[in-house]
């Protein structure tokens, strides 16, 4: 059972697992990558909790631009993040082709607004590059690697560094700055 | 060792619902209206609790608890009568217990000597009735040695033959036999000889099962009582034969499943020593699966009105199977929402069931007399509420007894029965519990009342105030009366905690008193702090919830009424009173909303800290009951919002916290009328405005 899986992972199939372990040591990991923009960008394939479709949010008074609002997932209230402008960029005119990844960060559950869902992908974590140095830290602080899949770059993403409540206060306080 | 722990855990609850119930029968012992079931039933308490004490090596627990049981065992067998003076004795060994249950939940070895006095009077009391407990206690080997009955051989040593068969199921219900041979060997000198018989070939073998039995051969200081008792919780799992070895007619007692009746109890009282439960018609639920099912029939609920919403456009005539469905769904989800919502209500009755011994205890403490009366104690509230009543309640109590309650000879003096009546009632009034507390003492003396609070600054001098106004202070932060601080009462940290307490439930408090007639408090609480009476309220496009509780009154001001202070705080006068405004859609920095307050609407909310405050919205879209969530659960606590919920459409909407709103709305309404605060307040008006510009 263990070999087959090794080997589907090896070939590049998608296991059941979020991670096996293959020969030589390397492990593999899974990713849901999804884009915003030209930009290509991956989560861990086990912090996935659903996808689905844009719908309105409720807007929660005076908070950063990029939270969107919160949403009633199944009597759950869950925060919307959008990432286009939790990158900096403009807030994301959500329509209903727009795409929520819904994603578990230990206890919390919060929605990150994105374009689409592209694909899963299936990684050799020694293919993980560090993050090289870019002209935004702040991007750089919200991403944990980088790799190429199909000879696109895709970055993997630390979502819980997207709404930690350190990050929250700082944008707050640089929106007042500002 | 997880699993160890989950069963100490289990044991840890079960013993806070036996203490509980173990009061509440020497309550009932108190009285006359208790019979020979009362009496079992605190038997039945304490052994439980030392049986688990037993199964986790609580030594001085067992001990203690094993003095306790004797005793009881004694007064239910009508050998000790049950007088005032040994009940007292029960109370302070329930006491007793209590505390070492919880040093042994914490961990912690009871002091040495802990409850030694408590123990001596509960010996005392069974020594004097039966002198040769005594003896017996003295020479025992161990402590389970006091109960003997008469059947030991002369030098005390009896001989034991016990076959032991457990069934194949045995260690499924968590039992070790291991355990039983260990603690029997404490009783006295075992040799024990297991059979292989049933044995299977190793291929076959369950390691689940229990294939070996044994024959044991007991020689013990004890009564077969005391043997039974250590195979109590393995009867129905194997079969027991438990033999006293005599030359001539040995006394044999079978256990088995049917009769798992050690000898000496009367079969009427079947259920009296066995440690299964009397009645197993309830189970234990952790709160979160409840919570769980709670949250997912308030989505099946939010989904049918969704779906009914959706129908009512329908032409009906085309689609009567549909319309029909949908109707019997609704019955049925309201149904559902109630049964679910019902198993969180519990009676009010174990808070209330603390409430006599308080009483009792403070009576003789303040040397007054008097009597309580419960009713409704059987009324339902939800389980968050009943544990967090138990507070304002014992205050009120201790309240009505230490200020209200006249001593005997001022009663007598003014023509009262000597005996003082305090009366604790709860029922249910229009979807909310009503909880009153009357005493007939001497009511609230206004003058002494005025007078402090004039001495304390609450009250400035030359402020009328109406008999209502003057009783309501007693709510008051920083407000007593007592001249001198006591155990009981009076250092001014007390009704307005009560106070503030009931209001956090989402509650209301008043007082009623009459001079020399007594005083009565009324507290009105939600049935469940999982569901709240909300009104709805749009601005700039955005609906928010705001508890019903909070609102005094809604209206829409003529614009003559409104005003502006230089500072740029707006007032609205209501009935000669002046009310700061606060603007929802400015306070939370919403496009639209109506800027007008004579355009729009003005909701006056009472906020603790900052009195009554206006709350411009741009209408109301009306009342309803909504499922409080909280926001925290995912998300950091936003200011000016307490939790939100789930409207019929799907959508959520942030409920509003007034404390919150007041204090981020940016005007300082706290000193409205200084003009530093108007400055401050201006300041940050002009800091927003510049955000806003900003940001965009």
């Amino acid at each position: 059972m263990t070999e087959l899986q090794v080997k589907e992972a090896t070939v590049g199939y998608p296991t059941s697992q979020g991670a096996a372990s293959g020969v030589g040591g390397a492990e593999y990991r899974q990713f849901v990558s999804f884009t915003v923009g030209q930009e290509e960008y991956a989560v861990d394939i086990m912090q996935v909790r659903e996808i689905k479709g844009w719908t309105e949010v409720t807007v929660l008074p005076n908070q950063p631009p990029y939270m969107r609002g919160v949403l009633n997932l199944r009597g759950l209230i869950v925060p919307i993040i959008d990432l286009r402008c939790r990158f900096g960029q403009t807030r994301t005119e959500a329509t209903a082709s727009h795409v929520v990844v819904i994603v578990a960060l230990g206890d919390r559950i919060v929605g990150v607004l994105v374009d689409m869902v592209s694909d899963i992908l299936t990684v050799n974590t020694q293919d993980i590059r560090a993050v090289p140095d870019m002209e935004s830290r702040d991007i750089q602080d919200f991403l944990v690697g980088i790799v190429s899949a199909n000879e696109r770059m895709v970055a993997i993403l630390a979502i819980e560094r997207l709404t930690n409540t350190r990050a929250l206060t700082d944008a707050a306080a640089a929106s007042v700055a500002a | 060792m997880d699993d160890f722990e989950q069963f100490k855990s289990t044991f840890f609850a079960e013993c806070s619902e036996l203490l509980a119930d173990l009061e509440n029968d020497l309550e009932l012992l108190q009285g006359e209206f208790y019979d020979k079931e009362t009496l079992n039933s605190i038997f039945r308490a304490v052994h439980s609790i030392k049986a688990g004490a037993g199964a986790f090596q609580f030594k001085a627990l067992v001990k203690f608890s094993h003095a306790f049981e004797a005793l009881l065992d004694l007064l239910r067998n009508d050998e000790i009568p049950v007088v005032e003076a040994v009940v007292t004795v029960l109370f302070h060994a329930s006491d007793v217990l209590a505390q070492m249950i919880e040093l042994a939940r914490d961990g912690q070895e009871p002091e040495s000597g802990y409850g030694a006095e408590t123990l001596a009077e509960l010996d005392a009391i069974r020594f004097t009735a039966r002198p040769a407990d005594a003896a017996a206690s003295a020479n025992a080997a161990s402590p389970d040695a006091a109960l003997s009955n008469g059947e030991d051989a002369p030098d005390g040593m009896t001989t034991f033959l016990i076959k032991f068969l457990p069934r194949a199921e045995m260690f499924q219900h968590a039992n070790e036999p291991l355990l039983l041979v260990r603690e029997m060997a404490q009783l006295g000198q075992l040799s024990a000889t297991p059979s292989l018989d049933r044995l299977p070939d190793l291929d076959t073998i369950d390691p689940e099962q229990a294939y070996l039995s044994w024959d044991f051969v007991l020689k013990a200081a004890c009564s077969i009582q005391d043997v039974e008792e250590v195979f109590e919780f393995v009867v129905d799992d194997a079969e027991l034969t438990i033999e006293i070895e005599k030359s001539e007619a040995p006394a044999a007692i079978e256990v088995t499943e049917e009769s798992a009746l050690p000898a000496g109890v009367e079969s009427k009282n079947a259920d009296t020593r066995s440690g299964r439960p009397a009645q197993v018609s309830s189970i234990r639920v952790d709160l979160d699966r409840i919570d769980r099912l709670v949250n997912m029939v308030g989505e099946l609920v939010i989904t049918q009105s969704m779906l009914s919403q959706q129908t009512n456009d329908m032409p009906e005539e085309r689609f009567v199977p549909v319309v029909r469905g949908l109707e019997e769904l609704a019955l049925h989800t309201r149904e559902l929402q109630e049964s679910v919502m019902a198993i969180r209500m519990q009676p009010v009755k174990s808070v209330f069931a603390r409430m006599p011994r308080l009483v009792r205890e403070l009576a003789t403490q303040l040397s007054k007399k008097v009597r309580l009366e419960i009713s409704g104690e059987n009324t339902e509230v939800d389980k968050t509420v009943v544990e967090e009543i138990s507070d304002p309640i014992t205050h009120m109590i201790r309240n009505s007894l230490d200020h209200g309650l006249e001593t005997p000879e001022e009663r007598i003096a003014a023509g009262k029965p000597e005996e003082g009546v305090i009366t604790l009632s709860a029922e249910h009034r229009s979807g909310r519990i009503l909880i009153v507390i009357r005493d007939d003492g001497k009511g609230i003396n206004r003058e002494v009342v005025l007078r402090k609070a004039r001495e304390r600054g609450i009250v400035a001098p030359e402020q009328n105030l109406s008999n209502e106004e003057i009783d309501n202070l007693i709510f008051a932060a920083g407000f007593s009366t007592a001249d001198a601080v006591t155990d009981v009462s009076g250092r001014g940290v007390g009704m307005d905690v009560v106070k503030r307490n009931v209001q956090s439930l989402g509650g209301r408090i008043n007082i009623q008193s009459t001079p020399g007639a007594g005083t009565s408090f009324t507290m009105m609480l939600p049935l469940t702090l999982a569901v709240m009476d909300g009104m709805i309220v749009a601005v700039g496009g955005e609906k928010y919830v705001l508890p019903i509780t909070a609102i005094v009154e809604c209206l829409r001001p003529q614009r003559e009424a409104l005003s502006r202070l230089p500072n740029g705080l707006e007032l609205v006068q209501v009935r000669g009173e002046y009310i700061p405004l606060v603007y929802l859609c400015r306070a939370f920095r919403l496009n639209g909303g109506i800027q007008n307050p004579s355009e729009g609407l003005v909701v006056l909310v009472d906020s603790d800290r900052f009195g009554r405050i206006g709350i411009v919205v741009d209408e109301l879209l009306g009342q309803q009951q909504v499922v409080i969530k909280s926001l925290e659960a995912n998300y950091d606590p936003v200011p000016g919002l307490s939790g939100a919920t789930i409207l019929g459409n799907g959508r959520v909407a942030a409920i509003l916290d007034v404390e919150g709103l007041c204090e981020d709305s940016g005007t300082d309404l706290g000193s409205a009328a200084s003009i530093q605060g108007a400055s401050r307040a201006h300041e940050v008006a002009t800091s927003q405005n510049e955000t806003r510009e900003a940001s965009q």
